[in-house]
């Protein structure tokens, strides 16, 4: 038995630590006349601990939540089928209303106009990014600090991602957007079955005041917007009634103003 | 607690796994991605009562052999192209660039087995189910892994011998 040749199979077991203790003694004994075979097990022990040492920190990172959303309930067959008829709202709507503007681009007043495009834009932005499983935000609610102090920086004002959680919107995390006088900040909020709403902000030109709640309807997409002192924010979801995204939109303006 | 929560409960396990498997961050992120969705839909195959952890690693050791069949074309060409400027890696970066190396050159089937007995503390017996090899398989794939990573890491070539050591 304990003087049965040692097998290259028990030399793998003896540095993993999972040799029998019947055979540990003959083994030891082998090795300590083998400095070479000695050499050869300390180094995969080596190997081993760099091996773990090198790994096991991703333990401890946060979950991107694209992973949690690759176990949502629901066929995938259905969600691609989703997001292709989201595409192709997209850019219907894209060009109806692109085209349309540009039929009744010139005697523009002011507010009023800027706050239309805006919910326009807003409405594209929410029918490209909101049905994305794979990449539906740039920067995750797991750095929302970062994604925050980031869109700020580039907007050039100070933003917040509003709490929502009191609504049942919780933030899946957020993008930059190119928009018609600079850079637009994405936020991208889910309820727990999956639905979406995103907020459009983006800095006003100083000479646009603020103004009440407006409405409008893209397509699907219905749309909540409004100007607050310099930004414009407009709230956006297709899979939410008029009242709920209300309702949420009254919530992003209380958490806003305190 | 239902499969979806404990699936939930394994991502950091899996995640670890495939970054040493791939190394790069997105593309492992992906592997898992692929693999949650993949086990997700199949999860009627998974028979309950059974090692779900185990099933998992099934599920992506096959998605990850998928990736690579598809990707060979250009995994044969990587040895010739030029490293993409990165920022110069001090210390245990180092370490773990040269790992991530060294494990991509590995064959898939002898990275599976070294990283699930080592990472995941699996036993042979686990990982041979868990890959569907028996167990004398494993031991020789554990062995090749182990000696090639060896020589790559320690720059040394010493060929083990596979079968009997006198």
């Amino acid at each position: 038995m304990s003087d049965a040749p040692v097998t290259e199979a028990e030399l793998q077991a003896y540095a993993d630590g999972r040799l029998e203790p019947s055979r540990r003694a003959a083994l030891e004994a082998w090795l300590a006349a083998r400095p070479e075979e000695a050499e050869r097990v300390a180094d995969y022990r080596r190997l081993a601990e760099a091996l773990r040492g090198a790994y096991d920190p991703v333990l401890e990172e946060p979950v991107p939540e694209r992973l949690h959303q690759a176990l949502r309930p629901g066929p995938r067959l259905k969600r691609y089928a989703t997001v292709a008829g989201w595409l192709v709202l997209g850019i219907a709507i894209g060009l109806v209303a692109g085209w349309q503007l540009h039929e009744s681009q010139p005697p523009a007043p002011q507010t009023a106009d800027v706050g239309a495009t805006m919910a326009h834009r807003a409405a594209i932005a929410h029918a490209t990014y909101s049905p994305e499983v794979r990449h539906p935000v740039e920067v995750g609610a797991d750095q929302e600090a970062h994604l925050v102090a980031w869109l700020s920086k580039r907007l050039g004002a100070p933003l917040r991602a509003p709490k929502l959680e009191a609504v049942g919107y919780s933030l899946v995390g957020g993008r930059l957007l190119p928009g018609d006088s600079g850079p637009v900040a994405h936020f991208m909020y889910q309820c727990n079955k999956g639905t979406r709403v995103t907020l459009y902000v983006r800095t006003e030109a100083a000479s646009n005041r603020e103004t009440a709640f407006r409405y409008a309807k893209e397509g699907n997409v219905r749309v909540f917007y409004w100007i607050d002192r310099k930004l414009g924010y407009a709230l956006s979801s297709a899979d939410v009634s008029k009242d709920d995204l209300f309702k949420v939109a009254n919530a992003v303006y209380q958490q806003l103003n305190p | 607690m239902n499969e979806a929560q404990r699936m939930v409960e394994l991502i950091p396990r899996l995640r670890r796994y495939a970054r040493a498997l791939v190394g790069d961050r997105a593309t492992a992120d992906d592997l898992v991605q692929d693999t949650l969705e993949r086990a997700w839909a199949k999860l009627h195959l998974y028979r309950r009562g059974t090692d779900l952890r185990a099933w998992l690693f099934t599920v992506m050791h096959n998605v990850h052999v998928n990736r690579v069949r598809a990707a060979r074309p250009t995994d044969m060409l990587e040895d010739e192209m030029p490293e993409l400027a990165q920022r110069a890696p001090q210390g245990d970066a180092l370490l773990v660039r040269d790992l991530d190396r060294a494990i991509a050159r590995l064959p898939a089937e002898q990275s599976a087995v070294l990283l699930l007995v080592t990472l995941e503390d699996m036993s042979y017996e686990e990982v041979a189910r868990a890959l569907d090899i028996p167990i004398g398989t494993v031991m020789s794939r554990l062995s090749r892994a182990r000696e090639k990573l060896r020589g790559m890491m320690l720059g040394q070539s010493a060929a083990a011998k596979l079968k009997l050591v006198r």
